[in-house]
């Protein structure tokens, strides 16, 4: 009977831990309210977790776009169809690998950092310090992260797709021959502004919901001592990405399935 | 780092993802050309569409002059109804405008190309193209061919 109450126990824990994190969220979201006072400070963890996670995002996104338009192209060619090589990019960038990578480049760079960087404040008791000087941790560090990385996920996606689309444009057109103004007309011809560009920029909201509050809720109820942190960063990295590609398959079911 | 360069740079990352968004939505989703134009809709009978879908481009003289919105079953005679949405810069279709069902290429993706006629009324809004022709569907095409190979040998 060892293995079956290891089971209910760890079952528990996790329905426990969802419970947490749900609690935690409502706390948050009823902090929102005061947070034009805290402005500087969001601003600066926007440079945290947004301008220091684009020299990644838009690394990837070059590459991940060239390997788009090579691969694109020696699909599409078999069948004399490498004009629709821009077109291909980009629903694939616009719907799926631009708010998904994204996400995780995201909770890997910036959500782990956010992981440690909390449970970190906890374990060395900053936390407890702040609650006894009065000051709510909760509204001066959690909600400020939170809301940056709720504002810079959906941008760093959209500047991912924006990139891939040259990285495809550099390939496809560059190196390939693709004639560069069917590059761009079968885009625009065929990418819809509110079926693909839109629900890929939905999709990539959803993500930055989840994934920053992952971050801080790992971080807020991480085990405060060395190790507890270290797992707790883990937890998020691998929370978040197993989150994000679940996520990603209820969403494209809803938005692309009846098509 | 000081305040100001932090508020600098992430003006700097907030102007590129709006940028980015603006970019997707006018040059890759084409809302611009969307938005501004008015059009019109015109619709045509077609005794087989062969793989027509919406979406698919609607050509005069060879220039997109507008996109195939809806495909429908006409209940009465069983024949497609399809309904074209035409820029309105071209409103002067004569109303004898005859419409065919081509393939881009061998293989390619079917389009709706028009031929225009003489008359002089013009297509109005919901106006109807008389003179079809469906499209070839290489079946029907290798069937006749082997049917007539048959016949004379």
């Amino acid at each position: 009977m060892h293995w079956l109450q290891a089971l209910g126990r760890s079952a528990i824990s996790s329905i426990n831990g969802l419970g947490r994190a749900t609690l935690f969220l409502v706390d948050l979201v009823a902090c929102l309210g005061e947070l034009r006072r805290r402005f500087a400070e969001v601003m600066a963890q926007l440079h945290n977790i947004g301008v220091l996670t684009l020299s990644i995002i838009v690394v990837a996104a070059l590459f991940v776009g060239m390997v788009l338009g090579l691969q694109g192209y020696n699909t599409l060619v078999d069948f004399g169809a490498e004009s629709s090589l821009g077109l291909a990019v980009a629903l694939f960038l616009t719907r799926e690998l631009g708010p998904v990578l994204s996400a995780l480049l995201f909770a890997g760079r910036a959500g782990s950092a956010l992981t440690a960087e909390i449970g970190l404040m906890k374990a060395t008791q900053q936390l407890d310090a702040m609650e006894m000087m009065a000051v709510d941790p909760m509204r001066l560090v959690v909600v400020p992260r939170y809301v940056a990385g709720v504002v810079a996920l959906p941008l760093l996606a959209a500047i991912f797709s924006v990139v891939g689309l040259f990285g495809g444009y550099i390939i496809g057109v560059g190196l390939l021959g693709v004639d560069s103004g069917t590059y761009w007309s079968s885009i625009k011809e065929g990418v819809d502004v509110f079926d693909d560009v839109f629900n890929g920029i939905i999709k990539s909201i959803v993500f930055g919901f989840v994934v920053t509050w992952i971050a801080v809720f790992q971080g807020y109820d991480a085990t405060p001592t060395s190790a507890g942190v270290s797992r707790a960063t883990t937890q998020t990295v691998v929370a978040a990405s197993l989150a994000v590609l679940g996520l990603d398959y209820v969403l494209t079911a809803l938005m692309f399935g009846k098509v | 780092m000081a305040s100001r360069t932090i508020e600098t740079l992430v003006g700097c990352f907030v102007a590129a993802g709006i940028g980015a968004v603006a970019f997707m939505a006018l040059k890759v989703g084409g809302w611009d050309s969307l938005g501004k134009s008015e059009s019109y809709v015109i619709t045509a009978e077609f005794s087989n569409i062969g793989g027509l879908t919406a979406k698919a481009p609607v050509t005069l003289a060879g220039v997109a002059i507008g996109r195939v919105e809806d495909i429908t079953i006409n209940r009465d005679d069983y024949s497609a109804l399809v309904a074209m949405r035409i820029d309105s810069r071209y409103d002067n279709l004569p109303e004898d405008t005859s419409a065919s069902i081509l393939t881009a290429g061998l293989l390619g993706a079917q389009y709706v190309g028009l031929e225009p006629g003489a008359d002089d009324f013009y297509l109005e809004d919901g106006g109807k193209i008389q003179i079809t022709q469906s499209a070839v569907v290489l079946e029907h095409l290798i069937g006749q061919m082997l049917f007539n190979q048959a016949g004379g040998g």
